[in-house]
């Protein structure tokens, strides 16, 4: 017994993935008859497809979060970032734009956000200011900046890069699943090298790292700026997806990367967790929100719907602390 | 003490006296710059009215400063949907007459004491972050207005409390030129400092904002008193949203939105260090006059509205950055 409290401990990540299955098959039995008399195989992978297409910007903003999250910070402007980097992809191009554009303003898109996370990193790290109320006041700072670029949702996207990015399937699986998978070897990887180990250590106890050789201003410091660079990678996955954009958009999605965390059982107290547990944590919330849309809820009462939703995973693993608590006691 | 911790200001400048002067500084400055009336009558009367927009902003940054001064890093995301809740319940429940007005104010109030206690079971008893979860309950009571009213909302405020609220307060024939609305926010503002400075749940709130640990082993009942904190916190916030509707009379989804943000400026700008235990609502105060100055520089510019959020966005930083920074690691 002792044994299997202490994996469910360690691997953070098993429970987020059993409800995450138990939630897949509910949305796909839903999903699947919709579809019509195709074969299986391509029925399935239609479904997983899109799905995991539309996930992907809050998926990569989800793995920014834990970062962050993991090193004991937190990042409120995560996703006014992202509509940040996005408003600028889409006000690029000119109809007619080829590849060798799009890649040198992907480039700048890509410095942008890693100089904004700098930006909070500074206030964080160097100035000291608690992160919650820097990123706070810096997510006003970039939704201006954002709103500044693109005044109101529009903006475009070279087709041919939207094309090949919605219709490619390589080895026969969509790009969405392999990028996923990509970021989860990076992420086993980087967690493995100094700095992923010393990120553990800072959110676990800044002092005592400190106090054991750690620079914790730098180390912060860098934190914000993968967070940074992560999010304008979800901004691309976004105006993909979408061929323009809406400088409001992120606004929303700060909060849904934060439950995401949550949700894929890495805890907001710093020093544990990882990336796995939270992806699941944002298509778990996804496949929810499918469901419910399935349910037909009347469009007043959807955003109620969906705030509970929020209000429920946030509570739900203090509600299973709080349970185990009695049983044990 | 702190020796190496780099840049402090000397104590005499507390940051309540640096708001003011910079309140006072922004305002002569902008009366010659805006070339609007710069005799002494026209200043004064200038005066006036920043003074009575203030106390809009000033009524409802009061619930924040209280779970700022509570600690664990609290803070009321939800403030703005609070103020859109109470207004809307107002505005239904005195449906444009002034005789149901004492009910539409008991009915506003319970219903910002339920957000509030909402937020603080969530924080205290769930250990959800103040952050998150108050965010999540805005998101909750925006959804409970969209669904229960579903995009119309029918009433206002009666003429009665409009003239109160937007028109000179007077006693007999005198009067100093002041709103009702700036009569409620003084009424307010000692009502705060009566429950800081003199109850028993004001020393128990600094307390648990110093040091949660010391207080819990001094005998201080901390869940009970940060859940109070919460629950008057959107009280206050929710009086602030019933003034509100008085003002702008005819309620829409959005009427809160605007003052979340200020809201926490004004008790940062005030000098509430955000780590809690330390600050007042006077500070609270200035900080909301100094916000209603700029607005009111910005908005006669005409600057957009992306660029005003940048302003202030920065505005806060730089404000944190000169009094609320933290220890350095090194000590």
């Amino acid at each position: 017994m002792q044994q299997i409290k202490g994996f469910f401990r360690k691997k953070t990540f098993v429970f987020p993935i059993i409800l995450f299955i138990l939630v897949i098959l509910t949305n796909f039995a839903l999903q699947y008859t919709n579809l019509g008399p195709e074969k299986f195989e391509k029925r399935f992978m239609f479904l997983l497809d899109n799905n995991i297409r539309g996930f992907l910007p809050l998926i990569l903003l989800a793995i920014a979060q834990a970062i962050v999250l993991i090193n004991g910070s937190i990042d409120l402007s995560i996703g006014n970032l992202m509509g940040l980097v996005a408003a600028f992809l889409v006000t690029q191009y000119a109809l007619d734009d080829s590849i060798a554009r799009f890649l040198q303003v992907f480039i700048v898109a890509i410095g942008i956000g890693v100089l904004a996370g700098a930006f909070n990193g500074i206030f964080v790290s160097l100035v000291r200011i608690p992160p919650f109320i820097t990123t706070y006041a810096t997510s006003f700072v970039f939704s201006g900046i954002a709103m500044w670029i693109l005044p109101r949702p529009g903006g475009n996207m070279p087709e041919v890069i939207t094309t090949f990015y919605r219709t490619t399937l390589p080895l026969g699986l969509p790009m969405g699943i392999w990028i996923i998978l990509s970021t989860m070897l990076l992420w086993l990887v980087f967690r493995n090298t100094r700095f992923g180990a010393h990120m553990y250590a800072v959110g676990g106890n800044e002092k005592a790292s400190f106090a054991s050789g750690v620079s914790v201003i730098r180390h912060r410091m860098l934190v914000h700026m993968i967070a940074g660079l992560i999010a304008a990678f979800a901004a691309l996955a976004l105006v993909l997806v979408t061929g323009s954009s809406d400088p409001r958009i992120g606004g929303t999605m700060t909060l849904d990367s934060v439950v995401a965390v949550v949700l894929g059982g890495t805890p907001m107290i710093g020093g544990i967790g990882g990336v796995v547990g939270p992806i699941f944590g944002v298509m778990t919330l996804g496949f929810v929100r499918n469901i419910v849309g399935f349910a037909n809820v009347d469009t007043w009462v959807q955003p109620l719907v969906d705030a509970l939703i929020i209000l429920v995973a946030l509570a739900s693993p203090s509600f299973i602390r709080l349970i185990l608590k009695q049983v044990r006691s | 003490m702190n020796k190496s911790i780099g840049f402090q200001l000397p104590k005499k400048f507390s940051p309540p006296v640096i708001a003011l002067t910079l309140a006072v500084l922004l305002f002569v400055a902008s009366s010659f710059f805006l070339n609007t009336n710069t005799s002494l009558a026209g200043m004064l009367s200038r005066g006036q009215t920043i003074i009575n927009i203030t106390a809009f902003l000033g009524l409802i940054a009061a619930g924040q400063t209280i779970v700022i001064l509570a600690g664990g890093e609290g803070i009321d995301l939800s403030a703005g949907t609070t103020v859109t809740l109470a207004a809307i319940i107002t505005a239904v429940v005195a449906n444009k007459t002034d005789a149901n007005l004492p009910i539409a104010l008991v009915a506003a109030l319970t219903a910002g004491g339920l957000v509030g206690l909402v937020n603080g079971i969530g924080v205290a008893i769930l250990k959800i972050h103040p952050v998150v979860m108050t965010l999540s309950v805005a998101g909750v009571t925006m959804g409970t207005i969209l669904a229960i009213y579903q995009g119309a909302v029918q009433g206002g405020a009666g003429p009665g409390f409009n003239q109160f609220v937007s028109m000179p307060f007077k006693i007999g024939n005198m009067s100093f030129g002041f709103t009702g609305a700036v009569i409620a926010w003084i009424f307010v503002s000692v009502l705060i400092w009566f429950i800081l400075n003199k109850t028993r749940f004001g020393k128990h709130l600094f307390a648990i904002g110093v040091n949660r640990e010391a207080a819990h082993l001094s005998g201080v009942r901390v869940t009970r008193t940060a859940i109070m904190a919460y629950v008057l916190c959107s009280v206050f916030t929710a009086f602030g949203g019933f003034i509100v509707l008085g003002y702008i009379q005819s309620v829409y989804f959005i009427i809160g939105d605007g003052y979340l943000f200020p809201s926490i400026a004004a008790v940062v700008l005030g000098g509430t260090v955000l780590a809690g235990g330390e600050g007042s609502y006077w500070g609270t105060m200035i900080g909301a006059l100094v916000l209603t100055v700029l607005d009111s520089i910005l908005t006669s510019s005409q600057v957009e509205v992306s660029v005003r959020q940048i302003v202030l966005g920065i505005l806060l930083l730089a404000v944190i950055s000169l009094y609320g920074r933290q220890k350095a690691l090194r000590q």
